[in-house]
């Protein structure tokens, strides 16, 4: 099993250099001619207004809370999902309980209204 | 073994052989066969994805009642090349203030991610990269890489909209994650197992797309959205804030992002055909009588499994451009308010009758019909909804003045 994680090991590191040969490609075959104009910010023609590194609006932070909770539950899932074919059926009713307290932990969030808007 | 039966490993006793030969240390021979495997596969991989550029490019043209490219080469076929070569010889902008390290590092992670994927992806029965047996979630967290990547792009691009476009696939990707998971949680219990080969051969008897069609419905849903294509491409809302996160990016960087995405399409096409479809092989249990035997070939299933993924890459262009864009918070609300409730009661559901219906005759009849009843009662709940919604606003209606009264 060592084997396969050096894999995949190997794997993450060409997998990170291959892509940067077109890019080293490119670097000495395309023209490199900076210049002020060029290199402004895009919008649409127009002159940006304001700062690039707007508010942050903190209903996003909201919602990479929800998806962080539910995200270790499935991650907890896993080995039950796994294992259910050689346990009784206590372990399916253990497993539906889990993913019910969750469930009203989604609800809760649902009705005091965390999860409106985008 | 044969080169017919067992190609990869022929080839790699045989290289190992020579480099043994040359008096290399067994340990060196495995890496350094294991490199030339990786490129192999790599090298695979992206010739998949420059032929995808010609497939898409083609099949939104017919989708647009247009020819699409035809020019260079028979039936337009050396387009991507042609693409390729512009893509490298165009000048590498940098906006001015871009963080620079960020700035260059994002598409190769973006890309890098996609990459990683296929080295669990099994093509046939003997040929694949790595068997590990948690691939399910080596699959799950070689796609958070991805994400990773466009918030990089957006943060690092000194552009308001890429920094807006960026927070909202993000939010996104991250938001339909969930049901994904959970829509890959079912053939896992169904399977028993998350190694992908396996799953592929627990599918010889009945493919699990009969078994859980609701199941393949939810990934197939939240694989777009986690793909960022449409209806669910908030971020390169073209008409809207141009190009989103990769707004700043000229030339191959922005090849790297289009190249990462359309190969991410297809990897996903290739995991509705194993999760869902049999993957290589399920013929229902055809390749046991002598006269189908050659279906258990490697390359045969090799072919099988490409044509499964080309079909599902095409479900997922025809989705793209059929239907609108959805919006942001009808896009989050969609995902939280519906999609996740609904895929852990599937899973529940699921995991209950895969208990109580596996010792009996009735496993696959129970599971496909439990389904269907299921969807039934969901269709029956979001009418009853929409029909409270619809006599609220007859009740509530206000008076709208004409504009034609001035």
């Amino acid at each position: 099993m060592q084997g396969q994680w050096l894999y995949i090991g190997l794997f993450l590191i060409i997998g990170i250099i291959v892509p940067i040969i077109p890019l080293l490609a490119s670097r000495f075959l395309a023209p490199h001619k900076p210049n002020p104009i060029k290199q402004s910010t895009y919008e649409c023609g127009i002159e940006t207004v304001g700062e690039s590194w707007v508010q942050f609006k903190s209903q996003y932070y909201i919602f990479a809370l929800v998806f962080l909770v539910f995200d270790v539950e499935t991650v907890f899932l896993f080995p039950w999902a796994i294992t259910l074919g050689k346990l009784t059926i206590f372990a399916v009713i253990e497993g539906i309980i889990f993913i019910l307290i969750l469930l009203a932990g989604l609800s809760f969030a649902w009705r005091k209204g965390m999860l409106e808007w985008a | 073994m044969t080169f017919w039966n067992d190609p990869i490993n022929l080839i790699s006793e045989w290289l190992r052989g020579i480099f043994m030969g040359w008096g290399m240390a067994a340990n060196l021979a495995m890496v350094i066969t294991n490199i030339i495997g990786i490129f192999v596969i790599i090298l695979f991989a992206m010739a998949i994805a420059i032929f995808l550029v010609w497939v898409e490019r083609k099949v939104v043209a017919r989708f647009q009642d247009r020819l699409g490219p035809n020019r260079i080469g028979p039936f337009g076929l050396f387009q991507p090349f042609a693409d390729i070569v512009k893509l490298i010889i165009k000048e590498d902008i940098t906006p001015e203030g871009a963080d620079k390290l960020i700035f260059n590092m994002a598409p190769v992670i973006s890309l890098a991610s996609v990459i990683l994927i296929w080295a669990v992806v099994p093509l046939a029965s003997q040929i694949y990269g790595v068997d590990i047996n948690v691939a399910v979630l080596y699959l799950v967290a070689a796609g958070a890489f991805g994400t990773l990547s466009v918030i990089m792009a957006g943060w690092s691009s000194n552009n308001k909209y890429a920094l807006i476009g960026a927070f909202r696939m993000v939010a996104t990707m991250i938001s339909y994650e969930i049901p994904m998971v959970v829509a890959l949680l079912i053939p896992t219990i169904i399977a028993g197992t998350m190694s992908l080969k396996e799953i592929s051969n627990a599918q010889n008897g009945i493919w699990f797309a009969f078994l859980s069609p609701l199941g393949l419905l939810l990934f197939v849903i939240s694989a777009i959205a986690e793909l960022g294509r449409s209806p669910f491409d908030l971020n390169e809302a073209e008409s809207e804030i141009v190009a989103g996160f990769h707004i700043e990016y000229t030339g191959m960087k922005f090849g790297l992002f289009y190249a990462g995405e359309l190969l991410h399409a297809f990897t996903f096409g290739g995991f509705m055909a194993v999760f869902f479809f049999g993957g290589y092989g399920g013929f229902f249990g055809l390749e046991k009588l002598a006269a189908f035997s050659w279906l258990s070939n490697p390359f045969i299933q090799m072919v099988v499994f490409l044509i499964k993924a080309l079909i599902g890459y095409w479900v997922i262009m025809w989705i793209k451009y059929s239907m609108p864009r959805i919006r942001i918070d009808h896009m989050l609300a969609f995902n939280w308010k519906f999609l996740t409730p609904l895929a852990f009661v599937l899973l529940m559901m699921t995991a209950l009758l895969d208990k109580l219906l596996a010792p009996t005759n009735f496993y696959v009849s129970g599971m496909f019909i439990s389904n269907l009843l299921f969807a039934w009662i969901v269709i029956e709940i979001l009418r009853s909804r929409s029909k409270q919604e619809r006599a609220h606003d007859i009740e509530h209606a206000e008076p709208v003045e004409l504009a034609a009264h001035h």
